[in-house]
């Protein structure tokens, strides 16, 4: 561990190893950089942008930004938590997320995000309300677009870990969005057990039947805020 | 010349959801028609299309914020036969039966405390400004508080079987998500002994009311109707979470009985008109001019041979020997709404002694079907889910008849008849006059925004009239 490194993050010292982004040394120290795209075990891509710090005076991703000695960052502030919080807003206002009615709730990690940034009338932008009709053509798994909000999980770990590529991006700009490699999903290589249909953050890629089976008072973030676990290793 | 005059109640208060009373009156004053508009509009037939199947009793429940429980468990039975689920495991079936009994009480209790007790008491005529809860609790705090606690034990066994007070997820397709723990039996079995004491105390209110006012009751909203609820299959006895259709004539002769609900459509048939947003359901047998029939609470007393419980089944024997057969009386619905609320409350008791409520096989699996019918007894009445599932588990068909629109003629009625009985020939139309004409709808406990489903079939008419009243011009559409 000899070329271990120092950095700060709100004042807070935190221990590095070469090469962890900001991000990975943060959730060892135990402080919790909010994301939606990262998640444990796919490759990084600083996408979402919701883990916006500033560091060493620049807007970074954390979960794509080498940690360096001596760099101070700023996450938990107010300046960093209304960007956040703006960032997740517009992903509220670019689909078509119903939380009352929606199978994820309460296991959702956009919505938990929302609730982590108190974001409490998502009203200040636009509504895109796109129309996207439900893919349920394959037996296993259940597509509602309507929710996706692109964040590519499902798309690295079909083509990292699944060695399928049955997702992937198609558009640019507003209007690029994450599509399935065939007419529907049914006519793709996907199965019910690929590790892509595990990773989405939002109640886009189902399983089927699942559905509401998790009481309420059992879901993941009833017992918590998100990223609560990161935190109580502090 | 003499003009005709149109008086319009708008909105109709102190009922779920948003309406609107039309009273024509011609030269002389006299009530030439007078109808109930439903003002909103919902459509949840067409939008829940393509919705994935195990979706439907959450998304549907969001009808109605006083009574989704029973779109939930409507809709839930409906994907049970999805499923191929015909029997519930007991425990399944039994958390059901606690939430639906914990739904109606607390609805009925909203009804009768919170929206008619304050006609009840002050007088339909009373200031309008004393006319509400505050005043209700104002001048009796006892009753005031009963209300808001047997409300709040009605919703807690609601949270404590579907996991919210409102809009919960208990029910899934073949079963439930949770069992009831021993610590939350105990803390609702300590409570539950004194709101059947209170239950008992409003009955005696609504059956005292009633017969003290005996001859008013008589002549207010009363007129000849068939009736139709689900009873219990064999017995006949009074069920309100599952059973066989039953209708009778207004003498009480049987139209239908023992019906299965999967077969309403045999039975039932809904007709369209160009004036509101609900549909008018009549029984096939007799037409769309004679079919018509009311739901409810009376309704349910009408049709139940008898009832399971012991309290609730004496005061049934008693509101039957009051009416000498079936009772027609619009406002006799209040004190067969406190029958109920007895009944509710002792089948909580009886459920929550039950072990079955403790018990882990919550969920039980079929050979899937296509299309399901699910039925209920809601607190408003009759309740009717139908739906058809493709083989992606995508909604391709969702058919509703809510209490409320079974009752579309029946309350059309009573508004008329009172109308004529109240406002004919009035030199002055008071506030309290057409009052009365609000307290004949609220007696059906109408909720309005569950009953408005007609999308695609319901022309819009909009008619230019000049200060004669003749139409100059009529534009219609269909939405």
């Amino acid at each position: 561990m000899t070329d271990a490194f120092t950095f700060q993050i709100d004042g807070v010292e935190v221990t590095a190893q070469p090469g962890q982004t900001i991000m990975e040394a943060a959730d060892a120290a135990g402080i919790y950089i909010p994301r939606l795209c990262d998640h444990e075990g796919l490759r990084h891509q600083g996408g979402c942008r919701v883990c916006t710090v500033k560091a060493g005076g620049r807007s970074v991703a954390a979960c794509t930004q080498p940690a360096e000695a001596a760099l101070e960052v700023e996450n938990d502030t107010e300046a960093r938590r209304r960007v956040r919080r703006d960032l997740v807003e517009m992903l509220f206002h670019g689909g078509n997320h119903l939380c009352p009615i929606c199978e994820k709730s309460g296991n959702c990690e956009l919505q938990a995000m929302a609730y982590r940034l108190e974001m409490t009338a998502p009203t200040r932008f636009p509504w895109l309300e796109p129309c996207r009709a439900v893919d349920a053509s394959h037996p296993e798994i259940a597509l509602d677009t309507n929710r996706c909000i692109s964040c590519g999980r499902c798309i690295r770990a079909s083509q990292d870990l699944d060695g399928k590529g049955v997702f992937g991006y198609v558009g640019r700009g507003i209007h690029r969005r994450v599509a399935v490699n065939g007419a529907d999903l049914a006519h793709t290589e996907a199965a019910g057990a690929d590790l892509a249909m595990g990773v989405c953050p939002v109640g886009c890629i189902l399983r089927k039947g699942e559905g509401f089976s998790v009481p309420i008072g059992e879901r993941v973030f009833d017992d918590g805020l998100i990223g609560h676990e990161i935190e109580a290793k502090r | 010349m003499a003009e005709t005059r149109l008086i319009e109640i708008s909105p109709v208060t102190r009922v779920e959801g948003h309406g609107k009373v039309t009273i024509h009156l011609d030269a002389e004053g006299r009530v030439d028609e007078a109808r109930l508009h439903i003002v909103e509009f919902r459509g949840f037939e067409r939008f829940i299309r393509g919705r994935l199947m195990w979706e439907v009793p959450v998304i549907v429940q969001r009808l109605c914020g006083i009574c989704p429980v029973s779109h939930h468990l409507a809709s839930a039975k409906a994907m049970d036969q999805i499923v191929g689920v015909d029997v519930l495991p007991p425990t399944a079936e039994k958390m059901r039966r606690l939430m639906h009994y914990g739904q109606v009480m607390q609805s009925h209790v909203l009804h009768f405390f919170h929206l008619s007790a304050p006609d009840l008491l002050f007088g339909f005529g009373a200031p309008a400004e004393k006319r509400n809860i505050f005043e209700v609790i104002r001048e009796n705090p006892t009753l005031g508080l009963r209300a808001v606690q047997m409300r709040k034990f009605g919703q807690e066994i609601i949270e404590a079987t579907a996991g919210k007070k409102i809009h919960g997820t208990g029910a899934i397709p073949g079963g439930i998500n949770r069992n009831l723990p021993v610590e939350v039996r105990d803390r609702f079995l300590g409570q539950v002994e004194e709101m059947l004491v209170w239950a008992q105390d409003a009955l005696a209110l609504a059956r005292g009311y009633v017969e003290s006012h005996a001859d008013m009751v008589a002549g207010f909203g009363t007129f000849p109707s068939s009736h139709m609820s689900l009873v219990r299959e064999g017995d006949g006895a009074l069920d309100l979470y599952h059973g066989r259709l039953r209708a009778l004539d207004a003498g009480g002769a049987p139209i239908f009985d023992m019906v299965d609900y999967r077969d309403y459509h045999k039975h039932l048939i809904e007709d369209v008109r160009s004036w509101s947003y609900m549909k008018f359901p009549f029984i096939r047998a007799l037409g769309a001019e004679d079919g018509w029939y009311r739901v409810g609470p009376l309704a349910r007393m009408n049709t139940a041979s008898f009832i399971d419980t012991p309290l609730a089944n004496a005061a049934h024997g008693a509101l039957r020997a009051f009416s000498g057969g079936l009772n027609h009386s619009t406002l006799a619905n209040h004190w067969a709404r406190m029958i109920e609320v007895v009944h509710c409350v002792e089948k909580i008791r009886e459920l929550l002694q039950d072990p079955d409520l403790q018990g882990s096989d919550l969920v039980a699996k079929g050979e899937r079907r296509f299309e399901g019918i699910g039925v209920i007894e809601a607190p408003r009445g009759n309740l009717i889910h139908h739906y058809r599932v493709d083989e992606n588990d995508q909604v391709t068909f969702c058919n509703l008849i809510v209490s409320t629109t079974h009752n579309n003629e029946g309350m059309n009625r009573a508004v008329k008849a009172v109308a004529v009985q109240h406002l004919s020939s009035q030199p002055k139309i008071t506030e309290g006059m057409l009052n009365h004409v609000e307290v004949a709808i609220r007696a059906y406990d109408p909720c309005l925004s569950c009953a408005t489903h007609a999308l695609g079939q319901m022309p819009l008419q909009v008619e230019i009239v000049d200060a004669a009243g003749a139409v100059i011009d009529r534009a219609g559409q269909c939405l």
